[in-house]
C-alpha cells in the first residue's frame, strides 16, 4: 500500500470545494434570461379536475405561462414509468396505472401536480399560482394498505382491480408446508416496517434549456444516474432524442435513492424550456420534497418460522404486503420482490423458503428505493424474528444465530441468492468481544438496580450489492442492463482523466477510483481527475444506488487500467529495446525486469502522442475503455450490536454503546468507509426511533417538514464503535462488495431488539417513541 | 423594493431587493455567493446558517432588511485566502462531510459554538449545541470529532495571537 493506494486514510480530493462554499448544486446554476417554475399542486389526496382557471394569474406582474396536465397529453409527452415488470403468481403483468407529468383529469395523491407557472421571478411564479382556480371534485381515498384492500375501497386505478399492482410469490410453497409439518417448534411475528422520507438536504432542482437554432435541450439535475434520466426522458417521455439531449448532475447534495427517479418536476421543466423558449428553473422547497420525492419502505408483514428439536431452522414463511403509492415509480416493482423476499434467508441455513407479497396502491405519494431498498425490510423482518425465537425458545440470541448460521460457501439459497463468500461467525465473534456480550447480564443487574430497563439486540444483516448480471436481471423482468462503463484517458503529460457512468454524491468517489489509479500505475492522486455527471462526457452508464459503484464501477476502473497497461507496456518495451513480457510497472515506471533500464509514464504517454517511434501497427493516442458486466451480486455482510437503557418512567431510550462488525471486502479507503457506516447506522436507527411517515384518514401527509417528521440529530445519536472483518469477494479483481447501504439494512433491527429485551415485550412497532415504549411497558 | 446596505466578508454592498426577500436569497441571487445552502421552509436543517455581526444565524429567518447595517461573513469568508479556517480544516482532517450540502452550515454554527464555549466544550455539548443543524449523510459522529478537534486547533491558534 503507498500513502495514496488502496487502503489508505486519504483525504477526499472533493472537500476543499465543499468547506469553501465553492461546490456547484444544481440551484446554484443561472442562466441568462432563466425563467422560474412553480407548480400547482393537488391540495387533495383523491379528486377529478374539473378545470383549471388560469385568466387572473396570467395577466399577473412576470407571468409568462401557465401550462397544464392537458398540454402535456397534447403534446405527446409520455406517462412516467415503472422499469421492472413483474408478474403475479397467476401469470398476468403488473398492473400499472398511468402517471402523467401533471395530471390532466385525477389526481391521486395529495402534492400530486396539475399545473404549473412559469414566471420572471421564483416570487411572481409563487404569486401567480395563488390566481390559478382548480376545480375538484373530490373522491374517496384509501391513505392506507388496509383501507385500500378493503371491500369497497375506492379504486385508484382502472387498470388495477381491487388497487393491487401484482400478487407475487418466489420460493416452495409446498416444501415450506412439508417443512412446518415436522417442526417441533413454529414461531411467528407480525410486524410493520414503516414508512419513511429519504430527505437528502439538497432538495431536487432542474435547470432546462433549449437551444433553439441546435434543436438541443440541456437538464442541470439532481440526479443520482443522469445517463438513466437522459434514456428514459428520450426514449419514453419522448422530450428529445438522446443526442439532442445533455443531461448534468453537478454536485449533488445526498441521494439516498430518491434521486434515481426521474420525476415529473425535472421532465416538465425540460418540456416548458420548449415551450415558452426560455431557461426554466425549479427548485424543489423541503414541503415540495416531503410530498413528492419517492418515499421508502412501508410494509405490512405475517412471518413464521419453523425450527426443529435441537433449534435448527426448518423453514421460513411470509406474507407481505406492500405499499405503492398512488403510482408505480421507476424501480418501485422491484424493491419489495427481487430485493426482499431473495434475502429472506439472511445469514442462515433455511432449508425451503416461500414469501408473498401482495403490491397495492393507496392515495399516497410513490414507494420506491430508500437506501437498502428492500433488503432493511428483509434484515429486520428475519432479525426481529431470531430474537423473537430465541426468547420463546429460551436460548441466547446469539447462540440460536450462531448455530443456524451459513458456513460453507458458495452457498445457494432457496430463494434465487447464490452468495459467494462469508464469514459470520467472525463478524459476530468481533461485535460481541467490542461490546463485551458476556459481561452483559451483570451490566443489566446493576442498571436494574438504578431503576433503568438496560437491553441488548443483536442484528446480523446480509446485503447483495452491486445488482447483476445483466442477463440474470433482465430474465427477472429489468428494463435496464447494470454493468457499468470506465473510460481512461492518459494525456500527453502523463495526467490521468477517468471517466466513469457512476455518479458521487457523497460518498467521496473523487477520492477512492484516484486510489485504484494511483495504486496500480504510481501516480499521485493529484494528477488524476474523475469525471462523472456528465452525458456529454461520459458515453454512458448506470449511476450510483445498490452500493454497486465500487465493486461494478471501480471494476470498470480496473478493466480499463489493464487495457492502458497492456498499451504502455508495447510501448515502454518499445522504447526501451526490450521484450514487452520483461516490462513490470512500478511506482509509475515502466522497467525491464533485471536491469536498471526504466522509463517513466508520462513519457510513455508522450510518446503515444508524438508517434514518432511506435511498435509498427499501432495506433498512437492511450486511451483505453472498459464496460464490466459483473458474474454476481456480492454480499457484504455483519453483525450490529446495541446496547441500551430505557428509562420506565417516560419510554424514553438513551444509547449505551452500539458496535458494528461489518464485512465489506477489501477496503479502498476505510475513512471513507466507515463514514458510509455512520450514515447508514444513523438512518436505521432513526427509522427504529425516529422517523415514520403520518398520513391521516383522508389521505393528508401530517409529517410534511421537519418541525413534524423527526430527522435524526446530534443529539439523538451515540458514537458508533465500528471494526471489520474481512473475506475478499471472489466476483471482482478488487475484491470489494459495496458498503453505502449497510447500516440502513442491519441497525433498526439491533435497536428494537435491545429495546424489547430491555422492555420484556416484544410487541413494538417502529418509530420506538417514548410513547410507545411506555405504553409497551405499561400497557 | 428597498435598498439594503450592509458588509459582506468584509466588502461594503449595496443591494435592492423586494421588502420580503430573506437574507439567505439575498446572499445567493443578488452576491452570487451560493455557498449558503436552503435546505428547509421551517428554520430546522441550519444549511443556511451566516454568522451576522459575529453570531450563528440562519439567513433563511432573517428579512435581508433586518440585516442592513449588520456585518455578515459567509462560508465564503471564513478562509484567509488558501489558509483554511481550523474549522474548515478539521471538517476535512476527520470526514466530517459527504455531500457536502449541510457543510457551510455545519462549519459557521460550530464556529459559533468554539467562540461561545471557549475551551469547555466535551462530546456532549457538542450534539447539543449541533441540533439545530441537520446532516443527513454523515450520522454526526465525524461532525462532532471535527469540532471537537478544531475546538483544541482554535484554542492554540488564540495563544499563538
Amino acid at each position: 500500500m503507498g500513502v495514496e493506494g488502496i487502503g489508505a486514510r486519504v483525504v477526499r480530493k472533493e472537500d476543499r470545494r465543499f468547506i469553501t462554499g465553492q461546490g456547484k448544486y444544481v440551484d446554484d446554476v443561472k442562466m441568462v434570461g432563466m425563467s422560474y417554475a412553480h407548480f400547482i399542486r393537488s391540495p387533495h389526496a383523491h379528486a377529478k379536475v374539473k378545470g383549471i382557471d388560469s385568466a387572473e394569474a396570467m395577466k399577473m406582474p412576470g407571468v409568462i405561462a401557465v401550462l397544464t396536465g392537458q398540454q402535456i397529453v397534447d403534446d405527446k409527452v409520455g406517462n412516467l414509468i415503472c422499469g421492472w415488470a413483474i408478474t403475479s403468481k397467476d401469470g398476468s403483468p403488473m398492473k400499472m396505472g398511468a402517471w402523467p407529468a401533471m395530471a390532466p383529469e385525477t389526481v391521486r395523491f395529495v402534492g400530486q401536480a396539475v399545473a404549473v407557472v412559469i414566471a420572471e421571478t421564483k416570487n411572481q411564479a409563487k404569486d401567480a399560482a395563488e390566481a390559478v382556480v382548480v376545480n375538484y371534485e373530490e373522491l374517496p381515498a384509501v391513505p392506507d394498505i388496509k383501507a385500500a384492500i378493503a371491500s369497497g375501497a375506492a379504486q385508484l386505478h382502472p387498470e388495477a382491480p381491487g388497487n393491487i399492482v401484482y400478487d407475487w410469490h418466489l420460493g416452495d410453497e409446498a416444501a415450506v408446508k412439508d417443512a412446518f409439518s415436522k417442526a417441533a417448534n413454529v414461531v411467528t411475528l407480525d410486524l410493520t416496517n414503516n414508512r419513511l422520507v429519504p430527505n437528502a438536504m439538497e432538495p431536487r432542482a432542474a435547470v432546462a434549456h433549449y437551444d433553439q437554432a441546435e434543436e438541443h435541450y440541456t437538464l442541470y439535475t439532481t440526479s443520482q444516474n443522469p445517463h438513466v434520466a437522459r434514456l428514459v426522458l428520450s426514449a419514453f417521455y419522448n422530450i428529445a432524442p438522446e443526442h439532442k439531449l445533455r443531461v448534468i448532475a453537478p454536485d449533488v447534495g445526498g441521494g439516498f435513492g430518491s434521486k434515481i427517479y426521474i420525476y415529473p418536476e425535472e421532465m416538465v421543466a425540460l418540456w416548458a424550456s420548449k415551450k415558452v423558449n426560455r431557461p426554466v428553473k425549479w427548485t424543489g422547497d423541503r414541503s415540495e420534497a416531503f410530498l413528492t420525492d419517492a418515499h421508502g419502505r412501508d410494509h405490512v408483514s405475517k412471518a413464521e418460522m419453523a425450527f426443529d428439536k435441537d433449534n435448527k431452522i426448518l423453514g421460513l414463511r411470509v406474507k407481505t404486503h406492500a405499499n405503492f403509492g398512488a403510482y408505480m415509480s421507476l424501480f418501485s416493482s422491484a424493491v419489495p420482490t427481487y430485493l426482499y423476499a431473495t434475502l429472506l434467508s439472511g445469514q442462515y441455513v433455511i432449508p425451503a423458503i416461500y414469501a408473498e407479497v401482495i403490491g397495492v396502491y393507496t392515495n399516497t405519494t410513490p414507494v420506491d428505493a430508500y437506501r437498502g431498498a428492500g433488503r432493511p425490510e428483509a434484515s429486520y423482518l428475519i432479525e426481529r424474528m431470531m430474537e423473537t425465537a430465541a426468547r420463546q425458545l429460551k436460548v441466547d440470541p446469539a447462540e440460536l444465530r450462531k448455530r443456524n448460521f451459513i458456513t460453507t460457501f458458495p452457498y445457494q439459497t432457496p430463494v434465487i441468492m447464490a452468495y459467494d463468500i462469508g464469514d459470520f461467525h467472525a463478524s459476530i465473534d468481533a461485535a460481541m468481544k467490542a461490546i463485551d456480550y458476556a459481561g452483559f447480564p451483570a451490566r443489566k443487574a446493576k442498571a436494574k438496580a438504578d431503576g433503568k430497563l438496560r437491553g441488548i439486540g443483536v442484528s446480523c444483516y446480509i446485503e447483495a450489492c452491486g445488482i447483476a448480471p445483466s442477463k440474470a436481471v433482465g430474465s427477472l423482468g429489468a428494463g435496464v442492463g447494470l454493468w457499468e462503463s470506465a473510460e481512461i484517458r492518459v494525456n500527453p503529460v502523463g495526467t490521468i482523466e477517468v471517466l466513469t457512468g457512476s455518479h458521487s454524491h457523497g460518498q467521496g468517489h473523487e477520492t477512492t477510483f484516484c486510489q485504484i489509479i494511483a495504486e496500480r500505475l504510481g501516480v499521485p492522486i493529484s494528477q488524476v481527475s474523475i469525471v462523472h455527471g456528465d452525458t456529454d462526457k461520459v458515453q454512458f452508464g448506470m449511476g450510483t444506488y445498490g452500493s454497486r459503484s465500487l465493486a461494478v464501477g471501480g471494476t470498470a476502473i480496473v478493466k480499463a487500467m489493464e487495457k492502458v497497461e497492456a498499451k504502455a507496456k508495447k510501448i515502454a518495451a518499445h522504447a526501451l529495446e526490450a521484450s514487452e513480457s520483461d516490462i513490470v510497472i512500478e511506482n509509475g515506471e515502466f522497467k525491464v525486469t533485471g536491469t536498471d533500464k526504466s522509463i517513466a509514464l508520462p513519457m510513455v504517454a508522450l510518446a503515444a502522442y508524438t508517434a514518432h517511434n511506435l511498435p509498427d501497427g499501432m495506433e498512437p493516442g492511450l486511451k483505453e475503455t472498459a464496460f464490466y458486466d459483473p458474474t454476481n451480486f456480492t454480499f457484504p455482510a455483519g453483525a450490529y450490536i446495541c446496547e441500551l437503557e430505557v428509562d420506565p418512567g417516560t419510554g424514553k431510550t438513551s444509547f449505551v454503546n452500539f458496535v458494528a462488525a461489518d464485512d465489506f471486502g477489501r477496503l479502498i479507503n476505510p475513512m471513507i468507509v466507515e463514514g458510509q457506516v455512520h450514515g447508514g447506522l444513523a438512518q436505521g436507527i432513526g427509522q427504529a426511533l425516529l422517523e415514520g411517515v403520518v398520513y391521516d384518514g383522508t389521505g393528508q401527509l401530517v409529517t410534511a417538514s421537519f418541525m413534524d417528521y423527526t430527522m435524526p440529530r446530534a443529539d439523538d445519536l451515540p458514537s458508533f464503535q465500528l471494526s471489520h472483518t474481512t473475506t475478499l469477494c471472489p466476483g471482482n479483481p478488487l475484491g470489494v462488495k459495496g458498503c453505502g447501504e449497510a447500516g440502513a439494512i442491519g441497525a433498526s433491527a439491533a435497536v428494537i431488539n435491545a429495546i424489547t429485551d430491555a422492555i420484556g415485550n416484544n410487541k413494538l412497532e417502529m418509530p420506538a417513541t417514548p410513547d410507545r415504549v411506555w405504553h409497551a411497558i405499561h400497557g | 423594493m428597498s435598498t439594503v446596505k450592509l458588509t459582506v466578508n468584509g466588502r461594503a454592498v449595496s443591494v435592492d431587493v423586494e421588502d420580503r426577500t430573506l437574507l439567505v436569497h439575498l446572499l445567493r441571487e443578488n452576491l452570487n455567493l451560493t455557498g449558503t445552502h436552503v435546505g428547509c421552509d421551517t428554520s430546522q436543517c441550519g444549511a443556511c446558517v451566516v454568522h451576522v455581526d459575529g453570531r450563528a444565524v440562519k439567513s433563511c429567518t432573517m428579512l435581508a432588511g433586518q440585516a442592513a447595517g449588520s456585518n455578515v461573513t459567509t462560508i465564503e469568508g471564513l478562509a484567509k485566502g488558501d489558509e483554511l479556517h481550523p474549522m474548515q480544516a478539521a471538517f476535512r482532517d476527520n470526514h466530517g462531510l459527504q455531500c457536502g450540502y449541510c457543510t457551510p452550515g455545519m462549519i459557521m454554527s460550530a464556529v459559533d459554538i468554539v467562540h461561545r464555549h471557549g475551551g469547555k466544550l466535551d462530546e456532549e455539548t457538542v450534539r447539543h449545541e449541533l441540533e439545530g443543524n441537520i446532516c443527513r449523510c454523515t450520522g454526526y459522529h465525524n461532525i462532532v470529532k471535527a469540532v471537537l478537534d478544531a475546538a483544541g486547533r482554535m484554542q492554540v491558534s488564540q495563544a499563538a495571537e
